[in-house]
């Protein structure tokens, strides 16, 4: 099967993932015994029935609800997500508007993770039992049990109030203005601006986030990385590699870490949803702009269609991550070509 | 007996240690009243936010209520709530995964297509949904988190059992006419259960974070609860006061790793392919 086939068939069987998903979070937007009138009209305006009647039939709430599924899922595939009742605002302008902020955070996040994770996996397992894995053990075990938003207390209190070598919350300082935007990403923005101050400010802003989003990652992949190696470092065509005389560095990175990566990438994939929690938390206490923060502050105003906006993006995300294992699986693993 | 824990104990120290911190954590939660200082409510205006010291050893909060009393009791939310999570997603799960692994065929289908909607779900954006629709409080922030939970064990106990269903022990309980009910309950199932709580065991550790998180957004516990992510919360704002957000947030951690030990101890014990490759 080539690569194009094969893609094409998990994006087939994507489609009624993605309708699954919206009948889901629209059953739970409606099904709630809330009313999203009390939260966004204020008690004074929801005790006035022309009021509330406005607000009924301004958000089609008098239809009965699988007719209000359909209009949802007609207005969807038009890429009308709706209009969020906190903010007035479509909704799908506010996800792309906080998206990048997300995305730029999550990037450095996994790089972070990735960064201290494989290689500390690697030579925990080729320097088994040795004092290496020990401390590597203990720092992932650290890593996937401490909680994310008070590591990001600690890093705030430890590298900004106290040691002040790192700025505190924020995507910049406040007296800067943001890069003119293009991708809504301030690092890369503030580059083709050529705007070195700008750009400095930004990836100093980004440290602490990254690194504490990162740390849940960082220790899943180290103990992956671990025992995936331990696996590969026992089988026989490594000892073959050896026997052929190539060098230990070889035998290691080429022959062992290339066959050890596959149960890796699929953590990478399954840890998405780890890192979006992490988002989330790690958002609210950095003042981070981004759609972590914007599904709660949506979620604390029963504001439903920005919440089934957020869901949607997100499990388009998971469907795309998936869909970028599968292929980075196709392209690892010669044996799903066949 | 002796031996073999001796044997265990030094084949896995930070098993043993993990089983220690906990009993420690749960003796003390259920002991809070006769170990506590203070009562985790008593407020003492003149004494806000004093660092730790002799009388209050990690310090009071803004009401002037002993941090390290509280701390105490805050065991009492967030340990049973992780493990109800994990117990009811496991029923949850082991029940519709072994209906679709032995039925097969078009209820298999739908019930796995129903799993991965469930899985694609984010966890902490439904949880959000749910505490932000029903009301915050501890009750709605399980029923969230089992909601996202429970296909991770349905999808495991499937292939579980869909291994098993080939065993010729369940032909001959085929063979003898007993019931779909008493092959899949008495035949099928005792087999899959050791894997799937060992699974689940490993779970507790991440379960009691989520929860501690979603209470740290306000989205668990009332806020003069004494729960650890509520505590923690309590601390934003008052970086000055560090011990309000630190000890809290040392409790989730010490319970979440030694869990985490356990959880990799039983893995060690349970897998044989892991046995072997120590010896």
């Amino acid at each position: 099967m080539s690569l194009s086939m094969y893609l094409l068939r998990r994006l087939i069987l994507a489609v009624p993932l993605v309708i699954g998903i919206s009948l889901v979070a629209f059953l739970i937007a409606n099904l709630v015994p809330t009313d999203p009138m009390a939260a966004n009209l204020g008690e004074r305006a929801a005790a006035d029935p022309q009021i509330v009647a406005a607000f009924r039939a301004r958000w089609g709430l008098d239809e009965p609800l699988y007719a209000q599924y359909f209009t949802y899922l007609r207005n969807l595939l038009q890429g009308d997500m709706g209009t969020s009742i906190r903010t007035r605002r479509p909704v799908l302008d506010e996800l792309l508007r906080y998206m990048p902020a997300t995305i730029e955070l999550a990037t450095a996040g996994i790089l972070v993770a990735l960064i201290i994770g494989i290689p500390m996996g690697v030579a925990s397992a080729v320097w088994r039992n040795r004092p290496i894995d020990f401390v590597s053990r203990i720092l992932s075990l650290i890593g996937v049990s401490a909680p994310v938003f008070w590591l990001a207390l600690v890093a705030l209190l430890v590298f900004y109030l106290r040691l002040r070598i790192l700025p505190g919350p924020g995507r910049l300082d406040a007296v800067l203005a943001a890069p003119p935007n293009v991708t809504g990403l301030y690092t890369i923005d503030s580059l083709l601006a050529r705007r070195w101050d700008l750009f400095s400010n930004a990836v100093s802003h980004l440290i602490l986030p990254a690194i504490v989003l990162g740390a849940f990652s960082a220790g899943l992949i180290t103990r992956i990385t671990r025992s995936s190696m331990l696996d590969v470092l026992s089988m026989e065509y490594m000892t073959t590699a050896r026997a052929k005389g190539l060098s230990e560095r070889t035998v290691i990175i080429g022959h062992g870490l290339r066959n050890a990566l596959l149960p890796v990438v699929t953590v990478i994939g399954l840890s998405y949803s780890n890192l979006l929690t992490g988002a989330v938390l790690t958002e609210t206490i950095f003042a981070w702009g981004g759609i972590g923060r914007f599904a709660y502050d949506s979620a604390r105003s029963l504001d439903f269609p920005a919440i089934m906006g957020v869901s949607m993006l997100i499990a388009l995300v998971f469907v795309i991550t998936n869909l970028i294992v599968d292929m980075l699986y196709y392209i690892l693993d010669p044996r799903i070509h066949a | 007996m002796w031996r073999t824990l001796r044997f265990q104990i030094k084949r896995n120290p930070l098993m043993v240690v993990g089983v220690l911190v906990c009993i420690a954590w749960v003796v003390i939660s259920i002991g809070a009243d006769a170990f506590a200082p203070y009562g985790p409510m008593q407020q003492n205006m003149t004494n806000r936010l004093q660092p730790p010291n002799g009388q209050n050893t990690f310090g009071t909060d803004q009401l002037g209520r002993d941090v390290l009393t509280r701390v105490m009791y805050g065991g009492r939310i967030s340990l049973p709530a992780g493990l109800l999570v994990i117990i009811v997603a496991l029923v949850v799960g082991t029940l519709i995964g072994a209906v679709a692994g032995y039925a097969g065929g078009l209820a298999d289908e739908l019930l796995m297509r129903l799993v991965e909607v469930f899985m694609a779900f984010p966890t902490i954006i439904l949880a959000m949904a749910i505490a932000a629709a029903l009301g915050p409080s501890v009750m709605n922030a399980v029923v969230a988190m089992v909601l996202v939970w429970w296909p991770n064990y349905a999808r495991m106990v499937r292939g579980l059992v869909v291994s098993v269903k080939s065993n010729e022990y369940v032909e001959a309980a085929q063979a003898i006419g007993a019931s779909h009910r008493y092959i899949l309950f008495r035949t099928i199932l005792p087999n899959c259960l050791a894997s799937a709580i060992v699974m689940a065991t490993l779970d507790i550790g991440n379960a009691i974070l989520l929860f501690a998180g979603l209470s740290f957004l306000g989205l668990g516990a009332d806020p003069s609860t004494p729960e650890w992510g509520r505590m923690v919360a309590d601390g934003v704002n008052s970086f000055d006061q560090w011990w309000l957000s630190a000890f809290p947030g040392l409790a989730i951690f010490t319970v979440v790793m030694a869990f985490n030990f356990i959880g990799d101890g039983l893995r060690d014990l349970t897998d044989p392919r892991l046995r072997k490759s120590m010896n």
